[in-house]
Formats: C-alpha cells, structure tokens, sequence
C-alpha cells in the first residue's frame, strides 16, 4: 500500500492553490480544504505515517525489555518468509476460495434480488444485512453449533458420503467438518459474502430488464444474454465485489482461529503471536504485516489491470 | 483472472434449464415464455432461499442457543431450555462491564467520526478543487485495507511514541474514528448527491441566507443519510475485534472478551447479548421505517 499512499500523503496542505485572481474566488476555493482538514489530518497521522512506522519496525532489532533500536537489519524480512511462508500461502488460499465461492453464491443471489426481487427488492437487501445487526464473533461461534458433529449438518454430508471425498483431499478431517480448512471457508464465505452481494447487486440492478427482452428478441438463448449482456454490464461489480471479498478476507483470522486447528493458521495469527506474544517478536511482526502489505497491493493492482475495470473509485 | 472464470461457471449451474428452452420450438410463442419463466425462477429462486438459509442460519442458532443450558462450559450442544441466561445475563464474569465499554467507545467513536466524515462529504460533493482525485484515493484506502494491516501499522505507531503501556481508551477510539471516517464520507456523500439542487436554489430566491439555506434546507434534507452514517459507524465500532486487539493495551472489549471465551468457556450469556443486540437493532430500524411512512403519509 505504502507506494500508492506516498503520493496521497502530500497534497492536501490547506492552502489555497487556485489561480490567484479574484480574492473571493481565493475564499471558496479555501472553504473545500478547511471542512476536509480533520478527517485528513486523522487519516495521514493514524492512517499514512503508521506505514513508515511499521516500515521503520521492521528493520529494528531488540526486545521488549532492551528497548528496539534501528539497525536496519533486513534479515527480519527473509526470517518472516522462510518462518512463515506457509501460514502466507494458506492465507492467499483460503481468500482466492472465500471470494469464489463469495462470487458463485453471491451472483446468482444479487441477480434475483435484482431482477425477480419486484417490489420486495429492498426487503431483501436488507435481509442480507441483517446479520450484521450482531456481532460477527458471536455469529462465528454460532458455526461451530452448525456444524457440531451431532449436528444435521455432518450427518447429512455423512450419509452422502461427501465428507470421505473432502478428507481425502484434506479439506476436512475424519468425519468432522469442524477443525478443518473447509469449516474455515465455511465461516469466512458467510463473513465475507455480503461484501460480494452488495456492489454486485448495485451494478445488476441499474440494468435495464428491456436488454433481457431485447436479447430474446434478437434470438439469444437466455444463457447468451446473459454472457453477452448481462455480465459485461455487471462487470464492475463483479470487480468491485471480488476486490471487497478477497482484500479483507487475505487479513482475516478470526475464521482460523475460530473453526480452524493447528494446520490451518494462517499469516494473521502468525502476525498476532509475534507482536503480542512473543516478547522479542516485534520487528518480524512488522516486516511480516509491511509483506502481507505489500503482497496485497500487488496482487489487486494487477488484477485491476487485467480486468480493466478504471472507474472503480 | 479465474474467479472471473468461476462466475460463468455459476451461471451456467444457475440457468441449466434455459440451455433447453432456446430449442424449443418458436411456434406457440405466448405459451412458450410462461411456463420457462415460472421454472428459471424457480431454480433461481431455490438457490437465492438456500444462499439466504446460509446468511441466517447462524443468527437464528444464537437466539435458539440463548435459551440453552448447557452441559459443562461451552455453549454448544443443545441441552435443555432454559431462561436463566435470559434472567441474569450479567452473571458471568464481567460480561456486561465489558459490553459497557465497547458502548462507550462506540458513541465517542461514533460522534467524531460523524462530525468530521460530514464536513468532509460536503467538502468532496460540493466543491471542486485540484487535490480532489488524490482525496479521493485517500478517503477509499482505509475501507480496502485489510483490518490486520490498520491495526498493525497502528501499533507500531503507538508503540514507538507513546509506548505499550499507554495504550487504552483512547488508542482504541482513535483507531475506530480512523476507519469509520471513510464509511461515514461514503454515506453522507451518496445522500447529497441524490439531493435535489433546485431546492437550495429555490430557497436561495426567497431570499434566504447562505445559512438559513445550509440549516433549514440542506441539513434537514441530509439528515437521514448523517443518521445512518452514524449508526453505521458505531455498529463499526462496537463489533470490531482486529483493530482493537492491537490498540487495546490492557482493556478488554466485548469482542475481544468473547474472542478470549472461545479458550476458557463460552457461557449461554454471550449468545443473551448477541440475542439483545440483534433485537435492539432491529426494532430500532423497524421504528424509523414505521416513523418514516407515517411522515410520508402525513403529507
């Protein structure tokens, strides 16, 4: 992220730059900067200047006794990757499968509400928000009575025998869902999937329903008006709500630490242990999170390109 | 690149019986839309109830859990009804001291973080000035930065000035105002610009002042987005675990209470909590859309 915000840090000093011409014309042109200050001020000095801390950290060296001192000792950063690649790997894993997943179950529903939801469209919205209205922890745990093994649940995927097909893959274990990768994914679709519906429905439903019939008319199965219509129009969205899924989701733990086991930590919890359990393990929780950083913004820039989508803002 | 693939897949699961239908023959044309119609729905709307099924499954199983008594420490097995978590939900610990303070630091939170994110709306609607695009930029970053990142850049920032030990209260609430700021501009933004301009204009001609315009036509008419920014904002902030792990120091939030439960014991009362506040936000909302079409119908 750092490369992008260096450039957003500098500009808005609240100084008048407009062409020095008419006096009043000085005053309006202040007015803009004088309402924006506060939140910038926020979010340069506890938004844009922790990156160059954490950066700064990263390269120290110390404990927490001591005291960290600048050294920088760059090694902190090859440590953290060959400690940590895998928890790194799992967690672009289980992201890259949360926002498919987020996209296969996230489209189709953002298609109804949109097209066939009529007069109940904003009913509907509103029911894939509802689960906000409480805490996500609790919501979480409430998974793990989901899929209890006593549950109807694993007794269900018992019988059809889907769970000896998914331990053979190792994306369960035994006869358990929970514990495992698959009930991380689990929880962290359900997380994430509003995040998914939400820029996927706004897009979807500015289309016109007439291309539908326009398409029909035209002799397109509607499976061909929807790949020739239909989803280039609702592209944006699909870019939008895959970027909203997969960034969050790169980050997210709690999902790990809640419905996963020992194999299934991913670079957050490694993140976490490091700086507030491990006493010497601040400057490789930094170079870790300054790595995460910047592994996320690579990818998502590129994916930006190559879907082209420019008006994402 | 393949998540976009996989979308084609999920059109395809989604429409298998459309394929059939462009076959068919385009005599009896009227008759031919109606029955295809109801049976794409109804696929569509079967996987659309399951995906719903999914999205409030959890919600329904902790206001079922609420009423359990369970066996041993953690609430998760059904047991026995019960109404004592109901009765004393404050019993455990200091559940409810902590609950207390994540309120606290939601309404904090939610004031200047509502109060700035405003200013800043106005200024990025109504006006435009050269670092407008950057901004804008600036304003996006922290909503598509992932918590961990906020949260560890922040203590980092916090530990090299004030030092660990400071850290508390008002750590917790200036990591809160920080990314509630950019929901609160993205909201209170989208409200002024479905705004009508001719109504400011309009007052302007019947010569009211630039402030009685700003006051009694303006503000009124961006209240509800100012509201729901503020609700949004503390909903932000009451239900945050990662940033608040990392600025907390030693207090303990509600979230980072039940994050802590999951390794000792999670009582029946966590599941009362979360009951209550999905109850409270609920008919809250309920109220302001009754409220809402009682004025519409008043005029």
């Amino acid at each position: 992220m750092s490369a992008q915000t260096v450039n957003v840090g500098v500009p808005p000093a609240p100084k008048p730059i407009g062409e020095p011409d008419l006096p009043e014309r000085r005053k309006r042109n202040r007015l803009p900067y004088l309402l924006l200050a506060p939140t910038l001020l926020w979010l340069i000095i506890f938004f844009v200047v922790p990156i160059f801390t954490s950066v700064s950290a990263s390269v120290q060296e110390g404990s927490l006794d001591q005291g960290y001192a600048l050294t920088w000792r760059w090694a902190n950063f090859s440590d953290g990757w060959s400690q940590y690649n895998g928890q790194f790997g799992r967690s672009l894993l289980f992201a890259f499968l949360c926002t498919v997943f987020c996209l296969l179950m996230g489209y189709p529903l953002a298609y109804f509400i949109a097209f066939k939801g009529g007069r109940w469209k904003t009913l509907l919205m509103a029911l894939v928000i509802v689960p906000s209205f409480t805490s996500f922890l609790i919501r979480t745990i409430a998974w793990k009575t989901i899929l209890s093994d006593n549950g109807v649940v694993v007794h269900v995927l018992n019988d059809l025998h889907v769970l000896n097909f998914t331990s053979a893959i190792g994306f369960t274990v035994g006869n358990h869902v929970l514990a495992s990768p698959a009930a991380v994914v689990c929880g962290m679709v359900y997380n994430f999937l509003p995040f998914t519906v939400l820029p996927l429905y706004t897009s979807l439903e500015k289309i016109d329903p007439r291309l539908h019939e326009a398409g029909a008319d035209l002799y397109c199965s509607p499976l061909t008006t929807w790949r020739r219509v239909t989803l280039p129009l609702s592209m944006p969205g699909v870019v939008g709500g895959t970027l909203l899924t997969f960034i969050p989701a790169v980050g997210d733990y709690v999902n790990a630490q809640l419905l996963g086991n020992p194999n299934t930590l991913v670079i957050g919890q490694s993140i976490e242990h490091e700086f507030l359990q491990d006493s010497t393990g601040y400057p490789l929780a930094s170079a870790l999170s300054v790595i995460l950083m910047a592994a996320t913004l690579a990818i998502v820039l590129l994916y930006v390109k190559k879907a082209g989508t420019e008006d994402l803002l | 690149m393949s998540a976009l693939t996989a979308s084609t897949d999920a059109a395809a699961s989604l429409a298998p019986t459309d394929r059939a239908s462009g076959k068919a023959p385009a005599a009896r044309t009227s008759r031919r839309r109606g029955p295809l119609d109801w049976v794409r729905a109804h696929v569509l709307a079967t996987t659309a109830v399951l995906i719903f099924v999914f999205l409030l499954a959890p919600n329904v199983v902790m206001f079922v859990m609420s009423f359990n008594a369970p066996v041993g420490k953690y609430n998760y097995i059904w047991h026995q009804f019960s109404t004592d978590a109901w009765r004393h939900p404050c019993q455990v610990g200091d559940i409810c001291q902590h609950m207390g303070l994540s309120l606290e630091i939601g309404v904090v939170a939610m004031i200047a973080s509502t109060i700035l994110g405003t200013m800043a709306a106005f200024a990025m609607s109504r006006h435009r000035f050269r670092a407008r695009p950057a901004v804008n930029v600036l304003l996006f970053l922290p909503m598509a930065a992932p918590e961990i990142i906020m949260g560890a850049t922040l203590l980092t920032l916090f530990f090299s000035t004030i030092g660990s030990g400071s850290m508390g209260f008002w750590t917790i609430v200036i990591g809160h105002i920080m990314f509630c700021l950019s929901y609160v501009v993205v909201t209170v933004k989208s409200r002024l610009a479905g705004l009508d301009p001719t109504l400011e204009k309009a007052a302007q001609d019947l010569y009211a002042t630039p402030r009685q315009t700003f006051l009694k036509v303006t503000l009124p008419l961006v209240a509800p987005g100012i509201a729901a920014a503020a609700l949004l904002s503390f909903a932000l902030s009451v239900d945050d675990y990662i940033v608040t792990k990392y600025t907390a120091g030693d207090q303990i939030t509600f979230p980072l209470y039940v994050y802590g439960a999951v390794q000792r014991s999670v009582p029946t009362q966590i599941d009362v909590i979360g009951s209550m506040m999905m109850l409270v936000t609920m008919t809250g909302i309920a109220g302001m859309l009754v409220l809402g079409r009682l004025r519409a119908r008043r005029r």
